[in-house]
């Protein structure tokens, strides 16, 4: 169920502009192709003379590599090429990292190997089983070595090292104050202190990744099909990485079956394919079966423990947060501390709060290195301050709503300027909050609470109130280095729209189809823009070869920057086609509107031409349009991240870099049962506050997909190392996910309080459900458990978890 | 190499007799040797249901059966349910009316496990698809607009006259049409 409220504060917002296509439920144009079993995933996908490969993994978690022997697997028929570590190197070149510090990174090890699962040879043969069966008869000699598991041994200086290179275990430390902290924390009446830990978990997209990989040894061109987001963003990273010259590099997208952060670079299964197909002189498939994608993709999200303080005044006013951070980034450091870049975009969330103190110790273990995963470092960082918020309530003695409402930025403080430098564009976070507890009727849910209390069960309503950074631009990827490998990007976006001869509208748009919309959210741009039906626009994706610049979908932007972009593009076009018509009709031209799709005399519909009409001329009848105007309806328009700054050479102020903001408030109603540990969600209600809405049902697809990941996030998915450094979790059977069973009733409703910085107002929402749902989740569990004396400080909370909280709380009940 | 196995099967109405591998999965037979790539494979260990077909009328997965025992038996995909002339099948209406799918990996087996309850529970109620369509994971929608897809296509078909192609609307209230 979803409902709009529209915030009247500005002439931006469906309706309130007399908008007739942006703001409405515009059926997906994707859908045909993805429910008839046509949408050509990368699986699909066959070249001729194309051959499959597979992957031999690591069963240690760290040894040595003495020696491989590929003899049998080489001999075996149907094989045509086997590479190890060291020989893919005569082909391709080491994976792009994107930290400063030297953790040389390959696609298959060479002489090491440093976490369960990583590759160690590969072989591509005429048919996956054949492949399968050349891995097997691969012999591997392996020097087994002491597996670090633990991040806090690991950081001990006397532990073995995860890579000889470093120093230490410790690969990025550093600690900052955003503000006067010391002085905040002085001058506070209370500091409330809590320790917190967020578990490693992963996207699992029910689509692994893959690529094709095609190189012609005399031309030296590689054709590259894949599931990677970053084809048009860095396509001359993955051309280093494969050894050829960018212009000798073609990346063609394919539909993605989900991806959630683990696709934006997919750099192991791109370099094996390139490798082998180098090797091997014909196409090469390398498709991950499960196994390989949770071992060893770039799937994981953040493994961090907190130990955190708030400074609050006696009256309930927050001063100061700060925070000391070990996050165990697993065997590398491919987007270096990216994932707190995304945390410090909003690390006091929707609080006034003075000062942040911020202390990160990324440590390296052998487990399988942190990617991105939906939220990317901002969910646990709302999971710790809502912690926070709701321990000085309890503290204080302060109801968790009213401490809340007296800390929220009020709506006139905006565009605001948080403690890091972030800036969030807008916000009104109490109508947001009021109309959260009218929806959820919170009297009769804490009635229930009573009744079942009698019963002897526990139910519990959560509550959580955050933000959503969204529309990045990459500097969060290097921004707490004094010297960033590169400077702060724009993360442009482009799209390439023409009107042809006979007026029909077609673009191309440089991301790649990632589970999102952006073919039905181009055409409803467009189609607002020329007043047409976004069902006559057609919709296309541009390869690599095509110069669009796309950082695609991630960091909640690419609803923000492609509307930017088809907006620009269409007016543009739009406008040339108004100088033609002017000319035509002899009038001056702004005197000439667009109206339905065609062109007219203001207020005068006699005098339309139709696009068809105006295309027609502009495509071929140069002499009969205006002095200098060229032939031709096409424009290819970037656009570039509209509110960004670069940050301060003492990186005390980040500059903005995330300043969208999304906010909402989740009340999640759940029973826990303290004997078996068992919680069941019983129902979830949210506010959401995404600025203007393009496709509101589309947005609510969003909200509940990231709300049902947050459920798995707050109670059952977790990578589990046992202390050898063997994967338990290697497969769903071990790995769960959320079922349908596990899938509560979810009720949406939405305000729009429209971004002062984007085209329409749009923000972002791509990330909000999940990165809310744990926390709630979490608050609920605790409401629940509250006569126990139970306190959630970690997550997921598995069935065991829950019974293990309560034994331990009995316990200090009886011994405190 | 052991010898390849004859068999004779239908798939989609169509009849097929050929050698297989006698450790060809269904799933990489009907993908790779019949080019039907509707089917998808998300585990290949039984769990995820991505990979779900309808075999002798009842929903299987794909990945746990061997080709070479099919020998008999009629198979039905995903790409049996839209006509030629482009008309989705009704379920798959009520799937883009409702919102049932993002990245639409898991769709297909969706699909088929809807065909097969709807076949036997005409008006399933949103418990009796939660039973029935558990074993099929998604990643993207959180289930909601899944269950509401099915409920949808329920109605649909229990009041169309041949109960195939009806032409009225299956969007829940507040589903996503336009
Ligand atoms: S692929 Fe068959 S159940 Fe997952
Ligand atoms: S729609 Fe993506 S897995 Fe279901």
């Amino acid at each position: 169920m979803s409902t709009v409220e529209h915030e009247a504060t500005t002439d931006v917002g469906p309706g309130s502009s007399g908008r007739r296509w942006i703001g409405t439920n515009v059926p997906r144009k994707e859908d045909p192709k993805l429910l008839t079993g046509r949408a050509g995933y990368i699986g699909d996908l066959t070249v001729p003379g194309m051959l499959h490969a597979a992957v031999l993994r690591s069963p240690h978690a760290h040894a040595r590599i003495r020696a491989v022997d590929t003899s049998a697997a080489r001999a075996l028929p149907g094989v045509v090429a086997v590479l190890t570590g060291e020989e893919a190197l005569h082909h391709v070149n080491p994976m792009t990292s994107f930290c400063a510090e030297p953790v040389p990174q390959h696609a298959i090890a060479v002489d090491r190997v440093r976490y369960p699962g990583e590759a160690v040879a590969a072989v591509a043969a005429t048919d996956r089983y054949i492949a399968e069966d050349a891995c097997a008869l691969i012999e591997v000699d392996y020097e087994v070595l002491p597996p670090l598991v633990d991040p806090v041994e690991a950081m001990d200086p006397g532990a073995v090292k995860v890579h000889e290179t470093l120093d230490s275990n410790v690969v990025f430390h550093r600690s900052i104050d955003f503000g006067e902290v010391e002085a905040d924390f002085t001058r506070a009446d209370h500091v409330i202190r809590r320790r917190a830990r967020w578990h490693r978990m992963g996207a699992q997209p029910i689509e692994t990744a893959g690529a094709i990989c095609s190189y012609d040894p005399f031309t030296h061109d590689m054709t590259v099909w894949s599931n990677t987001n970053f084809y048009n963003f860095l396509p001359w990273s993955f051309a280093g990485m494969l050894g050829v010259a960018n212009n000798r590099l073609r990346m063609i997208p394919c539909p993605v079956g989900g991806s959630f952060g683990s696709k934006h670079l997919i750099n192991k299964v791109i370099s094996i394919a390139g490798s082998l197909t180098k090797a091997a002189g014909c196409p090469v498939k390398f498709l991950e079966d499960r196994l390989d994608n949770i071992a060893a993709n770039d799937n994981v999200g953040c493994d961090r423990s907190y130990d955190a303080e708030l400074a609050v005044s006696d009256q309930g006013e927050f001063l100061s947060l700060r925070m000391k951070i070990v996050d165990d980034y697993g065997a590398y450091f491919q987007f270096a501390h990216g994932q707190h870049g995304n945390a410090l975009a909003q690390p006091t969330g929707p609080y006034r709060i003075g000062s942040v103190g911020y202390d990160l110790s990324a440590v390296l273990t052998n487990k399988v290195q942190q990617g991105f995963f939906r939220g990317a470092g901002a969910d646990p960082g709302n999971f710790i301050l809502e912690r926070l918020v709701d321990a000085a309530a309890e503290e204080l003695g302060i109801d968790r709503v009213e401490l809340r409402r007296r800390n929220f930025i009020q709506p006139d403080r905006f565009p605001f300027t948080v403690p890091t430098g972030n800036v969030y564009d807008s916000g009104n976070y109490e109508p947001v909050l009021d109309r959260a507890l009218e929806l959820a009727g919170l009297e009769s849910w804490q009635a229930e609470k009573e009744r079942m209390r009698q019963q002897g069960r526990y139910l519990g309503i959560g509550l959580a109130t955050c933000q959503e950074r969204t529309g990045y631009s990459a500097s969060e990827w290097w921004i707490l280095y004094d010297k960033p490998p590169l400077p702060a990007t724009s993360t442009p976006e482009s799209v390439k729209l023409d009107v042809d001869a006979t007026g029909n509208v077609r673009v191309a748009i440089g991301c790649p189809l990632w589970g999102n919309s952006p073919e039905t959210v181009v055409s409803q741009v467009v189609a607002e823009e020329f007043g047409i039906d976004p069902a006559a626009v057609s919709v296309g994706y541009a390869d690599s070869t095509s110069g669009a610049l796309s950082a695609g979908p991630g960091g909640s932007r690419v609803t923000i920057m492609l509307s930017g972009a088809a907006r620009g593009a269409a007016g543009t076009i739009r406008a040339k086609m108004q100088r033609i018509a002017a000319h035509a009709m002899e009038i001056d031209v702004a005197d000439v509107e667009c109206v339905d799709g065609t062109f007219q005399a203001k207020g005068v519909p006699s005098t339309a031409m139709s696009m068809a009409d105006v295309a027609m001329r502009a495509h071929l009848f140069m002499h009969d349009n205006p002095a200098g105007e060229a032939s031709g309806l096409v424009e290819t328009f970037t656009y570039d991240h509209p509110f960004s700054s670069p940050p301060t050479a003492d990186r005390k102020d980040m500059g903005a870099f995330y300043p969208m903001v999304s906010h909402a408030c989740h009340i999640p109603i759940v029973e826990v049962d303290p004997e078996t540990g068992a919680v069941t969600v019983l129902k979830y209600y949210v506010v959401n506050d995404s600025g203007t809405l393009v496709n509101p049902a589309l947005v609510e697809g969003q909200v509940v997909g990231g709300i049902v990941q947050g459920i798995g996030a707050a109670l059952m998915e977790e990578y589990i190392y046992d202390a050898d450094g063997a994967l338990g979790t290697p497969s769903f059977r071990e790995y769960l996910l959320p079922s349908m069973h596990e899938a509560p009733e979810v009720i949406v409703e939405h305000r729009e309080t429209p971004s002062p910085f984007t085209e329409y107002g749009v923000k972002g929402v791509g990330e909000g459900g999940r990165l809310v749902a744990p926390t709630a989740i979490a608050s609920a569990i605790d409401d629940a458990l509250k006569p126990l004396g139970v306190w959630i400080d970690e997550l997921p909370m598995t069935p065991e978890r829950v019974v293990e909280a309560v034994a331990s709380a009995a316990d200090r009940m009886v011994t405190g | 190499m052991p010898d390849k196995i004859r068999i004779s099967l239908t798939v989609n109405g169509v009849g097929h007799d050929v050698l297989v591998e006698p450790r060809m999965l269904l799933v990489d037979f009907l993908r790779d040797e019949l080019q039907l790539t509707g089917t998808h494979a998300g585990c290949e260990q039984g769990v995820c249901g991505a990979c779900t077909v309808l075999l002798d009328g009842e929903t299987t997965r794909s990945c746990l059966l061997f080709a070479a025992q099919l020998d008999g038996s009629s198979v039905r995909t995903v790409e049996s349910l839209a006509r030629p002339d482009g008309s989705l099948h009704p379920i798959q209406r009520a799937f883009t009316e409702n919102h049932g799918l993002q990245c639409g990996f898991c769709t297909p087996g969706m699909l088929m496990a809807a065909c097969e309850l709807l076949e036997h529970t005409p008006l399933p109620e949103p418990e009796d698809v939660k039973d029935a369509l558990s074993g099929n994971l998604c990643r993207c929608t959180g289930y909601q607009n899944i269950v509401r897809s099915v409920c949808a296509a329920g109605r649909v078909l229990a009041t169309a006259e041949n109960g195939s192609h009806p032409a009225s609307e299956t969007a829940e209230t507040t589903g996503a049409s336009a």
